[in-house]
């Protein structure tokens, strides 16, 4: 239960960082929260030669907050994500999602992008990205940064499209638009433990209050978190009176979990359905409540669409 | 502890409780090992080496974490608090240590260190927290021996003996 030995590299500049993976690539392992990667070196599940460890490297500590969206810079740590009210405002899926991610003392230390690199596909965070479209982004010693889109990132089972050389340095997590509720619901074991089942919803209305667009990302479900569009099933109708049942159903189509100790695929698949519907009909109300807040401020004060209408959703956790 | 041969060493400067300790250690030494083996504190417990149990739970820089999920390179030149540090100056327990005797909250006692110092950390950012928040605030420690509900008490009971030692000053 201890790691193997290895060659230790703690840079302090992100361009060191990246001179130190070129050069130790595809040997290298980034170390951020480790809380992870240190399970894993502990029971020699990974055994890298070179560990590149960024928790020096000042400038990935960032978590900006635009109203286009949130970016979480690499060494943003679960808990400041999660208590911060600026995200919370602008992307309320994030905190809901966060409080769902293993336990307080370990969202101290383990970080959101880490989280995203490690693509386990029965983890929160990768749906999170998976559901709202959003981006990683990926730097390479002399090469331009790039951003891969979530449905590009997540390739397999504990595998991304980072080359070894590649250091992820954030995530962007969209805002909704206007008239947008979101939600996350997951059942587990344990509280704190992987997910048998669970699904991250973004359900959009229209001006007359009808289903416009409908997503969920599962996880536990398959290889990766998996995306389904569910607005064609929604067929825009308003939340009260859309066929849940058939969206249930569609879902339980859509999705192709595996047997393992925790739950059989058919459990799995039966409650995906259950877990899915569930979240989409709090993502709609929730639709509705920042719809009707927004209807009410404008009547009353004669603001513009643009504001900010996510902290209607703010610590409306999803359990 | 066996070293690999010719393995490196990293000097490393800690401040352990308010005092500063030096170690040298190889990069792979935990945090847990560091400070039990070149520390001599072994006050903190160290059960599944992989971050489920919570008995290795520590203070890095006032906010608690698994000191087996953390190399002790990593955090140098940082603050840890132990369990070693929770008591006052003269040695009076602190007000959850007081908590943890008074309400039979612990029996073999091998996940207390972890327990303190998670529960220390919860009332300073959560004076007076609900159930459920204790309940969430607990839930990465393991106990196998009382069913978790005399530290949930004892939780509640840290709550009172702070805020009354407060009141009491003011």
């Amino acid at each position: 239960m201890k790691p193997s030995p290895f060659d230790y590299h703690a840079p302090r500049e992100l361009g060191e960082a990246l001179e130190v993976l070129a050069g130790t690539a595809p040997h290298g392992k980034v170390l951020a929260g480790g809380q992870s990667l240190i399970p894993m070196l502990n029971m020699r599940l990974a055994a890298p030669s070179h560990l590149v460890d960024i928790n020096r490297v000042a400038e990935l500590d960032a978590l900006s907050v635009e109203t286009g969206g949130v970016r979480v810079g690499a060494l943003a740590r679960h808990a400041a994500v999660e208590r911060s009210p600026a995200v919370a405002a602008v992307q309320p899926l994030l905190p809901a999602a966060l409080r769902l991610v293993a336990h307080p003392v370990i969202r101290n230390r383990g970080t959101v992008v880490g989280s995203l690199v490690h693509a386990d596909p029965s983890a929160e965070l990768p749906a999170v990205l998976a559901v709202l479209g959003g981006t990683v982004r990926l730097a390479r010693h002399g090469a331009p940064e790039r951003d891969v889109p979530a449905e590009a990132f997540f390739t397999g089972p504990l595998e991304s499209a980072i080359e070894p050389d590649e250091l992820a340095v954030s995530a962007f997590f969209p805002a909704p638009p206007p008239r947008t509720g979101t939600a996350f619901q997951e059942v587990a074991r344990r509280h704190g433990d992987y997910a048998m089942a669970g699904a991250a919803a973004v359900v959009t209305l229209d001006e007359d209050l009808r289903i416009a667009s409908a997503r969920v990302a599962c996880v536990s479900a398959g290889p990766v978190p998996v995306v389904l569009d569910l607005s064609e099933v929604c067929a825009r109708r308003p939340a009260a009176s859309a066929d849940w049942e058939a969206v249930a159903a569609a879902v339980r189509d859509g999705v192709d979990p595996d047997d393992d100790i925790h739950a059989t695929a058919r459990y799995r698949r039966h409650l995906t359905g259950v877990l899915a519907e569930r979240a989409l009909r709090v993502a709609a109300a929730e639709a509705e409540r920042v719809a009707d807040g927004r209807a009410a401020v404008r009547m009353s004060e004669g603001v513009d669409d643009g504001v900010n209408h996510g902290a209607n959703g703010a610590g409306e956790d999803s359990e | 502890m066996s070293e690999t041969t010719g393995e490196r060493r990293y000097a490393i400067s800690l401040t352990v409780n308010g005092t500063v300790r030096e170690a040298t250690v190889p990069a792979r030494r935990l945090l847990s090992d560091c400070l039990r083996h070149e520390l001599g504190l072994t006050g903190t417990h160290v059960g599944c080496e992989h971050g489920v149990c919570g008995c290795c739970t520590v203070l890095l820089d006032g906010e608690p974490v698994r000191s087996c999920l953390t190399f002790a390179v990593t955090v140098d030149g940082r603050e840890i608090t132990t369990v070693e540090g929770l008591a006052g100056p003269g040695g009076e327990l602190s007000p959850v240590q007081r908590a943890f005797t008074e309400c039979h909250a612990l029996q073999c006692g091998f996940c207390t260190p972890g327990f303190l110092c998670t529960v220390t950390a919860l009332l300073r950012d959560n004076p007076a927290p609900t159930e459920d928040e204790v309940l969430e605030g607990i839930s990465g420690n393991l106990c196998r021996c009382t069913g978790y509900q005399n530290i949930v008490k004892a939780v509640h009971r840290a709550a009172e003996l702070t805020a009354e030692a407060e009141g009491g000053a003011a």
